[in-house]
């Protein structure tokens, strides 16, 4: 890498030492950083710079760094996962900025997602809101062969498509209501949409709601944050499904919810 | 034998595999008429302690809380569902024979020892293979979006190492949706009371209570709490130990403590050398490097592996032309081409770069080129097939890959060896129980790509259910109270270790440190090893050992979330785990998988096996105390590995 492609940027990163601490934006300068370091390699760097001036580094939450694990959970310039489309925050990779830049890092910002420490957050939230219903209630065992439930191709799509959700949180995170419909409308469809969905569709949609508003998420006014913010590109029209899932499920379903 | 190693057993008293002998058909299904079993009334009086919840870890808690035990599972992360298992792109092996090519789960078995270089254990493998077709309906009723024909059956693709079609595949995403699947058979279950999830939980230590594994000691990685769990037996699915090269493919968080915890509380540590390095990873960019990300296997059904003809050639790759083009695996291995198992990719790409084959900015890469393909089948069927790897691509290296080659190097993967288990995927501790890749039992000295999946489940959904029944049934299990000396013992110790930790407050970081034990790792230990580099490896690894608790700084305290501390431990760990690694890797005097030593080669370049004196498993026993580290006090004991089914050959890939 030759230093004259450094990057020298401003961060000014939200700091909190606590769930229940008062937190502050610290500013920090980078000099001459790799535009071919991922965001979070740039944080790896600030980090070390911190450990060696006795300053506690800065909390934050990743795992995996391909994108895949739903860990990583920034805030970059007021946009969840920063600006890249269809990009996690350990994806985004500093070739998208310019010399000079500063750069706003805050938390996911939420009730339902409360700060444990900095940048990290408590989103146990979404466990919960599978727990109520995200499943199909078959146990271990002689499952029928796979062959013997026939799924059109069309239709897998559109269940892998809505079944690709991470779980990162960044709709809720990108929505004014901080609201969760695109994560739990996710879930919905890809079972809704599956012959093995079916026999519990109306337990499963109406738990799962009831669950998202007790964890205290918003509700939605159809502003698409969440899809332009999501680094699965799971679509709106989940959405949709989920709303008709639910107005089926009190108005028309046997199934005795 | 390595120097300071006095005791070595042969055929070990103490490794009872307690597999089923005669018809290797059969062999599972006399074992589990066998087992003890516990009645349904009474499963619910018994406590399961299962640690991990990626694939093999979701699998076994869900499976094992339907049958009526009680489960607590932990994980480190924030959710069960963020288990690395969630990363594994290409897809799970079963012997469904749905394309009608062949398959069979004879077939299956086969491939298997045969890829894993005859140095696993036979009846393990035939189970494995024997589940495989239960997996995938078992996941398909679950609700797993497999891809599909047009006619709505499930779709196959090829992978490396056999010549059938038998991988199942969701988009590149198979890891992610298989373990949302266990993990919603997961939390149903925490939604009928069976099982506690106990998230953002890392275990420091193992609580035995008469030899007998009764339970573990976490640390609550918010509050800094340090909590003891006790129940009836101990399951670890905590994956491999990959990261103690520093750069490797496994998330960040990955690491060796739990299992290298109960490994100095008595559990033997086998076959710690095979490790897998896999070949198309995505080049090292600079100094800044944090991990490597992996471009699925399935890429080289349609990608061509090739570096120019002339060393240095400066030409941009779609300048070259074919003539000054080679080919290497088409060229060397006729039959499978660029179809080879992984630990011969990764050979052969190594050998290109070394020779001065190379290109890139740093010359350790290789081209991986779809044009041909494109040009047959047009871009919107690759898109269509490998779209999300393009992308993923396209934006660590900035580099089109639909319009020019990739790049890619090998980096370590995958780890094969891991605590040594029994039949029943018991350790040599009673009571505690090894599932997936923290075990070492079914992929040999070389793991052939969509068998990890197929393991890890395999292992969860459809062996340890029956298996942990027979140690229920047949122990005596009095109750362990929180204040039993030997709980408090080990919550003691755990928190002895982490003050030690923070009473340093030395000079160098911790990622200092995890990166320069990397760096040996990955020079004396990695793809290639060699007796003199071994050697000087160990001497390195015990010297930044040493350093290491003179001089690294972790910064906050004991009682906060606090990741500079949780890194510091996992980091501590690997500094004695990676010196066994290079012991075994040089004890063991031959090459076979992703083992290669220099010596040890044929004229070809191919590794080289000696069964005469190393068809075995290693299994080391740790001798010392657990609150410190010395590594002469491993000892070796070897079970012998038998190949009743499948002949010891030389694996030839070439016809």
């Amino acid at each position: 890498m030759s230093s004259s492609r450094g990057l020298n940027l401003t961060l000014k990163i939200w700091r909190q030492p606590g769930p229940n601490a008062r937190g502050e934006f610290r500013t920090y300068e980078m000099k001459n950083i790799s535009p071919d370091m991922s965001f979070l390699e740039m944080l790896d760097v600030l980090n070390e710079q911190l450990i060696q001036t006795s300053e506690e580094p800065v909390a934050f939450d990743h795992d995996c760094r391909e994108g895949i694990c739903g860990m990583c959970s920034l805030m970059i310039n007021g946009q969840a996962h920063g600006p890249d489309r269809a990009t996690t925050t350990c994806q985004l990779h500093m070739r998208r900025f310019s010399d000079g830049d500063t750069i706003v890092i805050e938390p996911w910002r939420a009730s339902a997602f409360p700060v444990i420490r900095d940048l990290a957050t408590d989103r146990a939230a979404f466990d919960r809101i599978i727990t109520a219903g995200g499943y199909v209630s078959v146990n271990t065992g002689n499952a029928q062969d796979a062959n013997c439930l026939p799924v059109g191709r069309d239709r897998q799509e559109k269940s892998m498509a809505a079944a690709a959700c991470i779980g990162c949180g960044a709709c809720v995170a990108a929505c004014k209501n901080a609201s969760a419909m695109l994560f739990v409308s996710a879930k919905v469809s890809q079972l809704a949409l599956l012959p093995q969905g079916v026999p519990e569709r109306a337990r499963r949609v109406t738990r799962m709601v009831a669950q998202m508003d007790k964890e205290g998420f918003g509700g939605c006014t159809n502003t698409y944050e969440c899809e332009a913010a999501c680094p699965a590109e799971v679509s709106v029209t989940n959405i949709a499904r989920l709303n008709r899932e639910y107005l089926r499920a009190v108005v028309v379903s046997e199934e005795g919810v | 034998m390595a120097e300071g190693h006095a005791t070595t057993t042969n055929g070990s008293s103490r490794l009872q595999s307690n597999a089923p002998t005669g018809d290797v058909t059969t062999g599972w299904d006399r074992h589990k008429f066998d087992l003890k079993l516990v009645n349904p009334s009474n499963k619910r009086k018994f406590n399961i302690i299962v640690v991990g919840t990626g694939l093999a870890g979701a699998s076994a808690a869900a499976s094992l809380a339907e049958l009526g035990y009680n489960v607590k599972a932990f994980c480190f992360q924030d959710s069960p569902r963020r288990a690395h298992s969630i990363a594994a792109q290409g897809g799970i092996n079963a012997a469904k024979n749905y394309c009608n090519d062949g398959d069979s789960v004879w077939r299956l078995f086969y491939d298997t020892v045969k890829g894993g270089d005859f140095r696993a254990r036979e009846s393990n493998v035939y189970r494995l293979a024997s589940v495989s077709t239960n997996i995938i309906d078992q996941c398909v009723a679950q609700g797993v979006p497999f891809q599909r024909d047009y006619g709505g059956l499930l779709a196959n693709r090829s992978f490396g190492g056999a010549q059938v079609s038998r991988t199942f595949y969701a988009r590149g995403q198979t890891g992610q949706q298989l373990l949302l699947g266990a993990y919603s058979a997961l939390m149903r279950q925490v939604d009928l009371g069976k099982v506690k999830i106990f998230a953002r939980r890392e275990m420091l230590d193992l609580i035995n209570v008469d030899g007998v594994a009764r339970g573990i000691v976490v640390r609550n990685l918010i509050t800094g709490e340090f909590e003891s769990h006790t129940g009836d037996a101990v399951v670890l699915c905590t994956g491999g130990y990959g990261n103690v090269y520093y750069l490797s493919t496994n998330a960040k968080g990955c690491n060796v403590t739990a299992a290298w915890r109960c490994h100095k509380r008595g559990a033997f540590f086998a076959n710690p050398c095979y490790t897998q390095i896999h070949p198309t990873c995505i080049p090292v960019s600079g100094e800044h490097q944090s991990k490597l990300t992996l471009m699925s296997e399935s890429l080289r059904n349609d990608g061509r592996v090739w570096v120019p003809k002339n060393p240095g050639d400066s030409r941009a790759p779609n300048e070259i032309p074919d003539d000054d083009r080679d080919y290497y695996l088409e060229r060397r291995y006729a039959a499978f081409g660029n179809l080879v198992p992984r630990d011969v990719a990764s050979r052969a790409a190594k050998k290109a770069c070394d020779e001065g084959f190379g290109v890139g900015e740093t010359k350790l890469a290789v081209y991986l080129d779809f044009r041909d393909t494109i040009k047959r089948d047009g871009a919107a069927v690759v898109k269509g097939k490998y779209g999300n790897l393009f992308q993923m691509y396209a934006k660590i290296t900035g580099e089109d890959p639909y319009s020019t080659p990739m790049r890619i190097y090998p980096a370590v993967h995958y780890t094969m060896g891991g605590l040594w288990v029994d039949y029943n995927l018991q350790s040599t501790i009673p009571g505690l129980y090894v599932l997936g890749e923290a075990n070492f039992s079914d992929h040999g000295a070389n793991r052939l790509g969509a068998s990890a999946l197929m393991q890890g489940l395999g292992d969860g959904y459809f062996v340890i259910p029956y298996t942990i029944g027979h140690h229920l049934a047949t122990s005596k299990l009095p109750k362990i109270a929180d204040d039993h000396p030997d709980v408090r013992g080990a919550v003691e110790a755990a928190k002895a270790r982490v003050m030690k930790l923070l009473g340093i407050q030395g000079s160098r970081s911790v990622e200092s440190f995890h990166r320069a034990l990397g760096k040996i790792m990955w020079e004396q230990c990695g793809m290639a090893r060699n007796k003199v580099g071994l050697e000087q490896a160990k001497r390195d690894i015990a010297g930044l050992r040493d350093e290491f608790w003179k001089n690294v700084r972790v910064t906050g305290t004991g009682e906060a979330f606090n990741q500079d501390l949780e890194h510091a431990g996992r980091v501590a760990d690997f500094l004695e785990f990676g010196e066994l690694l290079a012991n075994d890797a040089l004890t063991r005097e031959e090459s076979c998988g992703g083992h290669f030593r220099e010596e040890h080669q044929t004229d070809e370049n191919e590794a080289k096996r000696n069964d005469t004196d190393f068809c075995h498993a290693a299994a080391w026993e740790y001798t010392g105390g657990h609150d410190s580290f010395a590594g002469e006090k491993e000892q070796l004991h070897k079970e012998p590995l038998e190949f009743e089914n499948v002949h010891l050959t030389t694996r030839s890939y070439r016809e």
